[in-house]
């Protein structure tokens, strides 16, 4: 069964790898998920406040120094250490010796400011591709949409004037329309998208009054929206796209490649079941594909998108409508 | 002669850097002001940098410096080159090996950066006392005064230690030399080369012990033959002066650079000649120079070699007119014929004159200077070339302090200024925190490197942790700097803190005409106005250049988040024109770049912006002719303080305590207490805010204040008709006070702002839950009605000691501390457990405090935090020194036991004639409780108006011994430092003795006083100094070597995590009637967080296993009880979670993730088997590891 597809202009046997997590932070890790056929690493995001944060903690740190006769410091000399996003190119370069399937790094951040340069050095320490995550919550009460546009879109813009590696943009779903917003980073250069980003919901913790983090494992109930997302978008613009939340089974796989997913991307599958899970996916894909009578992967990429599927209705307003009216109490 | 490199760097870094290369072995144990050098040469051989012959040495840490010096010996007896470093009762740890060292004839050298030795006190400053204890020793001494050589000698020592055998000890003054940094020129690897004579190494090492050659060293010899033996090595000695000054022609040769045994610097035919050694050698060479080309003939003798002191030598380096001679000391001897050097003086000349090598005996007077660096500068070597004008001149003199007592002191005029009008000298008034002092070393090294001139930089720090004040001193200039001492006719002058024109006379340095920078939130129109009328009056007499900035402003606006130290270094540069101003601030940029480079863009593009723009916001202030402020500099102290504090410890808060005469101090270092409260400091930008309305009255914002600057009170309501009129009050939630009020006050000018009680108050508003019972806010609108709601508070009456029915962190907190506002760092996680000590039992209690944080904070002048109560009673309380405390607060209870046991004999004896009901209640008196020792005080008040004026001896006696029939308890107090290491081994005996002592270890788990460096307390995985990759062996478990006696109280404790578990143990610790030990969880700013998160963190080390918390009780096993209480739950987090949050762990993952992922491992196997062993002990069965892989993040 061919498999192969393009994703960020990279040739893969298969869509299948593992989404942006600390699953990669371990070398022996990385390792099991080549081993377990893995087309790409997705490694996880360095965050732009994780850059300018150590930045200023290394800088504001010295608050402490040079305030007592009897002690200029009281830490041994940080100037022989690197910090954590230079690690970050260090883990790169781990990666890349290690295996052999193009290594994707991922880059955290909202604003086109100067932690852009790690894009480049990302691309230095030899990333074949650049996943940019904007990650964003408009929690500012006077921010737009059209200023959240304008600065994501002047992000893309300038990471990808600053590297010659492809870059993807992970993105949520919140935006107001977001199929213009896709055609536009389209324009400005984006080769791909991957949607989409899950937010983690905090609970309240009601008798400490305090707010807790939480972080629950998706389910594939999440896919229905990315499927929904991925169909109206696949054929119209010209970056290639990618799934990420809620694919846990071959099902969910072959459901997105229909919807439009060139690559396919799994955290929480691979988190709860191991790295094999993915040998698994691959494999039932395939054996679903052979039943099916189907000779490749790319007959059916985007076979079930707006425009193919013939049945836009029941994407759009319409099939809203009809579902809702056709509902009955139990 | 090839081309030597320049470079700047302090005294240490100048010796540390020889030594490194010369050594193999190197022994360190932390000591101000050597410790530098320590730290240096472990981190240089952690980087793998090596010694001349290419290997890397090896640095150990060990628990003392006696440790050290037999860790050298042995290095030394099995064929190393070894060094180490130390100072002050570091050295005098090290004596008993010096003579053995000594005594094989070993090559050796150590470095010494000179410290006195603690007598009536103890000071970290410099001079001569602890070198002149070891010229006894047999160790050649070896002086050096400057930067420049403390480079040089050290190489020289080395070179000569391997050519005569006799180990060496290199000494420069402490801090005035070893914290000085200077431009000198550096010795390369291969002029080391040149120095070393590898045979001598070869030679060394041929006599190294090996069971290839076996010999035997260390014999005991009897009266036979070991008078006969000690002789042999006087050829050693008396070879060793001219072998020295062969090198030194060597050394001429190799570098340009010429010393002798003795140098000599003046008039050929001098008159009058002073003899030193030391840094202040080069203010006397200076002064001599100026004097010279004044005519006057006069000269001086630097002396180099101490030891062996080469007599012929000295009589004739000296000039053959010289008349009078006076010898300066810097060190003193009560009770000698005369100081060290002045001695050998006499008795060279006596011996010259004896064998006929000198015609005439000069007049030779000897004179004590520069104690514990005290300014020694050119007026003071003009007044002993003036006191020889006299006909009598005045022989132990002492020069540069005001002797009123015994008259000893020679006058010096205070305006005598010699140096050049071309040197740039610069005084910069700064805060820790503001960066003032990095700024300024870095400015140094611009120059340095830039221009062709001598960079000279020295930092003076006030006494205070929290809110320090820097003063900079500063200058360069053409030729060479010997003026070591302060600037004090500066050409400039900047304020890098406006609140400072409250405190400080800052324009006292000034010269007229001098620039004055003040870092301002004024313009240049409007701070005119804002100026006190003495800093105008001041301005305008001398002529001085206004300039203005608003530094706080444009870091701002900038995003340096209050960081002015690149911006204000930046107007210094554009006013001093030492550089072309553009020059300047590329260098600047450099220097940003430099250091922050590898952190990347975000930092550098604000601090570039923040110097770009700081040239337009500089302004030099158009002044008025006129003086025209309407307000003078507040009193540093309140006028109701007692005449002490005001003719003694305010003078010194002004920063003159140079100028008190020795009548205005106690004989024998007795201070008053509670002096701490006169010192309004003022360090606050927020203060806590009490909301009673929200308050649920459990007193924890109290329990946790580390400075008592959040008090608590229940009081009749009737007092509050007098109250100001923001005072605050709430109805007191009690059944037993009902109608009674309560209070939460703060102190608003002792508050340092660590927001400490705010993050640790349970109580949220439950509308706004970020809003709490105490909120931080602005204290500059809140000072003056504060200060009087806190005066009010004060007056309030204290509560009634005997009314609580339990002690817990609530009733205890209603007690008065009697330890307050102290110079801890803003957060300490020390100072709440020695206040709550004070708040339980402090007006019975004697603390013997080990040096370290606690005795510096505890007892570091000009004020004193620990203060009495109204009935004039509360800790009394001592340092002896950091080695021997628990044997000293043994001592302690030993005499107290001495004094109650005889008062209770006289007592007995005495019985017959006094109330029978008295006598009885009196030895019989259960002392357990409040109750009961209030009563027992009222008997001793019943039986001192009993005794009198009675005649008899024995009443008299127990007249003066009544007090001790009220217990008083001992406690003993120190950091992990002193109790896991130095002290170790005192405290065990002490723990051993089975007597009735409380010991309290402060465990921040490193040397905090002396800058982080790794104790035996330091956890697995935390990188401190001396463990920069990260400590890879467990802590020690202090708490289970004193369980293994069985009669030992012990408790693990952490007031952050469980106050009521801490409250519970002092109390329980106090009431065994044997030995305690209380092991207190201190967070600390060498853990490298924010010291608001200090309680979280506590929280955190208990949550995850990593602090325990128990109590081991002997008690209870009398009572058939397992002793052992596990007071936390099994683990609830990943030992990681806690780990994470601290820079100290989190540095250990910048080295590598492998390395810091290995070390979390093993923290966590090594947390996982303590806690099943303690619960093992609890009589528990062991939980399985923590199951919870994953928790609430804790809150940032």
């Amino acid at each position: 069964m061919d498999l192969t597809t393009t994703y960020l202009g990279l040739e893969l046997p298969h869509p299948l790898m593992p989404g942006a997590s600390p699953l990669v932070d371990d070398l022996g890790m990385v390792r099991r998920l080549e081993d377990a056929g893995s087309a790409a690493i997705v490694m996880h995001s360095l965050f732009e406040e994780q850059i300018l944060v150590e930045q200023h903690e290394a800088f504001l740190f010295e608050s402490n120094a040079q305030s007592h006769s009897e002690a200029a410091t009281y830490l041994p000399d940080p100037g022989i250490f690197a910090l954590g996003p230079d690690e970050y190119l260090e883990q790169i370069q781990r990666i890349r010796s290690a295996v052999a399937v193009p290594v994707i790094a991922s880059l955290n951040g909202t604003t086109p400011h100067s932690w852009i340069e790690y894009a480049r050095l990302i691309e230095q320490a030899g990333a074949h591709a650049l996943e940019l995550n904007v990650y964003y919550l408009a929690t500012e009460i006077l921010e737009t949409g059209e200023d959240v546009e304008r600065r994501t879109l002047e992000t893309v813009e300038a990471v990808k004037g600053s590297v010659s590696i492809p870059v993807a943009v992970k993105l949520s779903p919140f935006f107001s329309s977001f199929a213009n917003f896709a055609r536009r980073l389209d324009q400005v250069g984006a080769d791909g998208l991957v949607i989409f980003n899950r937010f983690y919901q905090p609970d309240i913790d009601v008798e400490a009054l305090d707010v807790m983090p939480t972080l629950r494992f998706s389910t594939s109930a999440e896919l229905l929206l990315r499927l929904r997302w991925l169909a109206i978008l696949s054929g119209r613009i010209d970056a290639s796209l990618a799934v990420t939340g809620g694919v846990h089974t071959a099902m969910d796989a072959i459901k997105a490649v229909m919807a439009g997913a060139h690559a396919v991307q799994m955290v929480c599958a691979l988190l709860k079941r191991g790295p094999q899970h993915l040998t698994t996916v691959r494999e039932e894909m395939e054996a679903w594909m052979e039943e099916h009578g189907y000779e490749s992967l790319r007959q059916m990429q985007g076979s079930m998108s707006l425009v193919k599927s013939g049945n836009a209705s029941a994407l759009e307003r319409a099939n809203y409508m009809r579902v809702l009216q056709s509902w009955r109490m139990p | 002669m090839p081309q030597t490199r320049k470079v700047t760097l302090d005294g240490n870094e100048a010796a540390a850097s020889v030594a490194h290369r010369l050594s193999e072995v190197i022994a360190i144990y932390p000591i101000t002001p050597s410790s530098t050098m320590g730290e240096l040469a472990d981190e240089w051989s952690s980087q793998g940098r090596t010694n001349i012959w290419g290997s890397v040495p090896r640095v150990v840490e060990m628990q003392s410096e006696a440790g050290a010096a037999g860790a050298v010996h042995g290095a030394l007896q099995a064929g190393a080159l070894s060094t180490t470093f130390t100072a002050s009762q570091g050295l005098l740890l090290m004596i008993p090996n010096l003579y053995k060292i000594a005594g094989e004839l070993t090559p050796f050298c150590l470095h010494v950066a000179a410290r006195t030795v603690a007598t009536h006190a103890l000071s970290i400053f410099g001079d001569h006392s602890d070198v002149m204890a070891c010229r006894q020793t047999g160790l050649a001494l070896m002086a050096s005064g400057s930067v420049q050589e403390a480079h040089d000698f050290a190489a020289i020592a080395h070179a000569a230690t391997l050519a005569t055998r006799i180990p060496f000890l290199h000494f420069f003054d402490g801090f005035r030399t070893s914290h000085e940094i200077g431009k000198i020129a550096e010795l390369s690897d291969d002029d080391l080369r040149v120095l070393i004579d590898d045979e001598q190494v070869a030679a060394h090492r041929e006599r190294a012990l090996t069971p290839d050659r076996p010999v035997l060293r260390g014999t005991a010899q009897n009266p036979d033959v070991f008078f006969q033996a000690r002789e042999a090595c006087n050829p050693f000695y008396l070879a060793a002066p001219g072998i020295v000054a062969e090198i030194l022609r060597r050394f001429e040769k190799l570098t340009g650079r010429a010393y002798s045994l003795f140098d000599y610097v003046g008039h050929p035919q001098a008159e009058r000649v002073v003899v030193l050694m030391g840094s202040g050698a080069e203010v006397a060479h200076e002064t001599v120079n100026w004097l010279l080309a004044r005519g006057e003939k006069v000269g001086l003798l630097k002396v180099r070699l101490y030891r062996p002191f080469d007599a012929e030598a000295f009589v004739a380096a000296l000039p053959p007119s010289a008349r009078a001679i006076a010898v300066l000391d810097r060190t003193k001897e009560p009770g000698a014929a005369g100081e060290p050097l002045y001695q050998d003086v006499v008795t060279a000349l006596a011996e010259a004159m004896a064998e006929g090598r000198i015609e005439a005996l000069p007049r030779v007077v000897g004179g004590r200077y520069g104690l514990s660096s005290k300014e020694f500068d050119p007026s003071m070597v003009q007044a002993v070339f003036r006191e020889f004008t006299h006909a009598r001149p005045r022989n132990h003199f002492t020069v540069g302090i005001v002797d009123d007592v015994t008259g000893t002191s020679l006058p010096a005029e205070p305006d005598f200024d010699i140096e050049p009008d071309a040197m740039v000298r610069a005084v910069f008034y700064g805060l820790g925190s503001d960066g003032t002092v990095g700024a300024n070393k870095n400015t140094i090294k611009i120059i340095g490197e830039e221009t062709e001139h001598q960079a000279q930089g020295y930092f003076v720090y006030d006494s205070k942790k929290s809110g320090a004040v820097t003063i900079s001193h500063l200058r360069f200039g053409p030729g060479p700097i010997r003026s070591s001492y302060l600037v004090r006719k500066a050409s400039f002058v900047a304020c890098h803190q406006f609140e400072f024109f409250n405190r400080y006379d800052m324009l006292d340095a000034a010269r007229p005409g001098a620039d004055f920078l003040v870092n301002a939130p004024y313009g240049p129109g409007e701070i005119w106005d804002r100026l006190p009328r003495e800093v105008q009056e001041e301005i305008l007499a001398k002529g001085i250049r206004l300039h203005v900035i608003d530094a706080y402003r444009l870091s701002r606006e900038t995003g340096m988040k209050g960081r002015i130290n690149t911006i204000m270094q930046t107007c210094f540069f554009a006013i001093a024109g030492v550089l072309p101003v553009e020059t300047a601030i590329a260098k600047i940029k450099e220097a940003i770049e430099e250091t922050y480079g590898k952190k990347g863009g975000e930092v550098l593009r604000r601090n570039f912006e923040a110097v770009d723009r700081t040239l337009a916001e500089l302004k030099t202030v158009p002044l008025p002719a006129s003086v025209s402020s309407r307000f003078a500099r507040p009193p540093i102290v309140a006028a109701e303080a007692p005449d002490f504090v005001q003719r003694v410890t305010a003078v010194m808060l002004a920063n003159h305590g140079d100028r008190l005469p020795v009548s205005a101090f106690p004989v024998d270092g007795t201070w008053p207490v509670g002096t701490s409260r006169w010192e309004k400091r003022n360090i606050a930008a927020e203060i806590p805010v009490w909301e009673e309305p929200l308050c649920i009255q459990c007193n924890k914002c109290a329990l946790v204040c580390p400075h008592a600057a959040i008090r608590v009170k229940v009081y009749e309501p009737s007092h509050l008709s007098a109250a100001p009129p923001t005072f605050k009050s709430s109805d007191f939630r009690a059944a037993d006070y009902t109608g009674h009020k309560y209070t939460v006050q703060v102190a608003p000018e002792d508050c340092t702002g660590c927001t400490l009680c705010v993050q640790f108050c349970p109580a949220k508003d439950k509308s706004n839950p970020k809003h709490k019972a105490i909120n931080m806010a602005p204290q500059a609108p809140l000072r003056e009605a504060e200060r009087e709601n806190y005066s009010f508070f004060l007056d309030l009456p204290e509560p009634d000691r005997t009314k609580p029915r339990v002690l817990d962190v609530k009733s205890t907190q209603f007690f008065q501390p009697l330890f307050e506002y102290s110079g801890a760092c803003a957060g300490c996680g020390e100072t709440p457990y020695i206040k709550l000590l004070t708040q339980l039992f402090g007006d019975r209690a004697l603390i013997a405090n080990a040096t370290g944080c606690s005795s510096i904070y505890g007892g570091n002048l000009p004020t004193t935090p620990y203060a009495a109560n109204r009935e004039g009673r509360g800790p009394a309380w001592s340092n002896s020194l950091f080695e021997d405390n628990a044997e000293f607060g043994l001592g302690m209870r030993l005499a107290v036991d001495s004094h109650r046991d005889a008062a209770r004999d006289l007592l007995a004896r005495l019985a017959s004639g006094l109330p029978a009901e008295l006598v009885d209640g009196l030895l019989a008196a259960d002392q357990s409780h409040e109750t009961g020792i209030a009563a027992q005080r009222a008997r001793v008040l019943d039986l001192k108006k009993l005794l009198e004026g009675r005649p008899d001896a024995d009443a008299r006696r127990l007249l003066l011994a009544a007090d001790y029939l009220v217990r008083k308890n001992v406690w003993i107090v120190g950091g992990d430092g002193w109790a896991y290491d130095i002290g170790f081994g005192g405290l065990d005996h002490v723990l051993a003795s089975g007597r009735d002592v409380n010991i309290l270890v402060l465990d921040t788990e490193v040397y905090s006083n002396t800058g982080g460096q790794q104790s035996k307390a330091t956890p697995l995985g935390a990188a401190a100094k001396f463990a920069a990759a990260g400590k890879e062996t467990g802590k020690k478990d202090l708490g289970l070597i004193a369980m293994s006696y069985g009669h030992v109280y012990v408790a693990r404790i952490a007031f952050g995590a469980k106050d009521h578990q801490t409250v519970k143990a002092f109390l329980e610790a106090e009431a065994h009637p044997g030995p305690s030990l209380i092991i207190a969880y201190s967070h600390c700013i060498a853990h490298g967080y924010d010291m608001a998160m200090g309680c979280e963190q506590q929280k955190l080390a208990v949550d995850s296993g990593v602090w325990p918390l128990y109590r081991f009780d002997p008690r209870r096993a009398e009572e058939g009880q397992a002793p052992f209480q596990l007071d936390s739950a099994p683990p609830k987090i990943r030992v990681e979670q806690f780990m994470k949050n601290e820079n100290r762990f989190r540095m250990v993952e910048r080295l590598g993730k492998d390395r810091a992922r290995q070390l979390t491992v093993a923290a966590q196997r090594e947390t996982d088997r303590r806690f099943r062993q303690y619960q093992q002990l609890a009589g528990m069965t062991p939980a399985p590891p923590p199951a919870v892989e994953t928790a609430p993040e804790p809150k940032a």
